[in-house]
């Protein structure tokens, strides 16, 4: 797996039903140019085991910022699980393309500091527009 | 009104059944029965936060469930009884006269399972068991999502 973490940066893994997250992965690259700091995961087929299993690969050697679809449900609890079972690793769910955008400009810090300002980052997005 | 669906998905607790199915059903509590699950807190946390405030969740041993089977099935709201696997179907229906239909929601690839539906991959030995539930008059089948075909089970097993 390629990534960017020479520098010690973090790398961003979205974990998502269907092709969610590789959609974003291709929606940040079109938008930022920066490829390699973030890997898709999709649950697409998976039992337990198995995305584990995915997980570990695109995660390789953390540190990571586990970008999850939906605050529960099989890609919540395997990050979670994954998270639990390694250091270096934070979680945050209802991943959009406007935290991914905010992340990949500041992957030199803990990932429970980008995770914490993932969070803010997506929130402020979510807005009603006025008419 | 009282059980809706009996359903093993090795996912236990997900989208599927919390909105796929929980929606159509107006489902008002989900039943998760799975000794491993039921004596970690760490666990029970990490399924509950994919549900609705709405729904209420209960976390029951094999055991429990069994005992508990004719009150869930005489609650005036309707539910949801998960299992993450065939074994444990199995016993919570020898144990239990209640469990008269099972939905294979979802059993996913692992070494030894060969590809049954898309949703379900099962080893020969599972195939058998399943077989084994059928014939004890338990109506079987496979279904992901409502708006799928419920598969009887001689056609995946």
């Amino acid at each position: 797996m390629s990534d960017s973490r020479q520098n010690g940066s973090l790398l961003g893994v979205i974990v998502s039903h269907a092709a969610v997250a590789q959609a974003l992965v291709a929606a940040v690259a079109a938008i930022t140019g920066i490829e390699g700091a973030l890997v898709p995961v999709s649950n697409e087929g998976c039992g337990t085991e198995a995305l584990a299993e995915r997980l570990r690969q695109a995660v390789g050697k953390g540190p990571a910022v586990l970008f999850v679809d939906l605050p529960g449900g099989s890609c919540l609890t395997s990050s979670a699980r994954y998270a639990k079972q390694h250091a270096d690793i934070a979680v945050v769910t209802g991943v959009n393309l406007a935290m991914l955008l905010d992340f990949v400009f500041h992957r030199d810090v803990p990932p429970a500091d980008a995770a914490r300002r993932a969070v803010e980052a997506g929130g402020k997005a979510i807005r009603v527009t006025a008419a | 009104m009282s059980l809706a669906l009996y359903r093993i998905d090795d996912r236990l607790i997900h989208g599927q059944v919390v909105v796929g199915w929980g929606q159509p059903l107006d489902c008002s509590f989900i039943v998760l029965v799975d000794d491993e699950v039921r004596g970690s807190d760490w666990e029970q946390d990490l399924y509950r936060m994919g549900v609705p405030p709405h729904i209420e969740v209960v976390f029951a041993s094999v055991d429990e469930a069994a005992e508990k089977l004719t009150a869930w099935e005489a609650d005036s709201r309707v539910g949801i009884l998960l299992v993450g696997d065939i074994d444990t179907a199995a016993a919570l229906a020898a144990r239990s006269p209640q469990v008269k239909r099972l939905n294979v929601g979802g059993i996913h690839h692992r070494t030894g399972r060969t590809e049954r539906l898309r949703f379900v991959y099962l080893t020969d030995d599972e195939a058998a068991k399943l077989r084994q539930l059928a014939g004890r008059g338990i109506e079987v089948t496979a279904q992901d999502v409502p708006s799928a075909r419920a598969v009887p089970v001689g056609e995946f097993t």
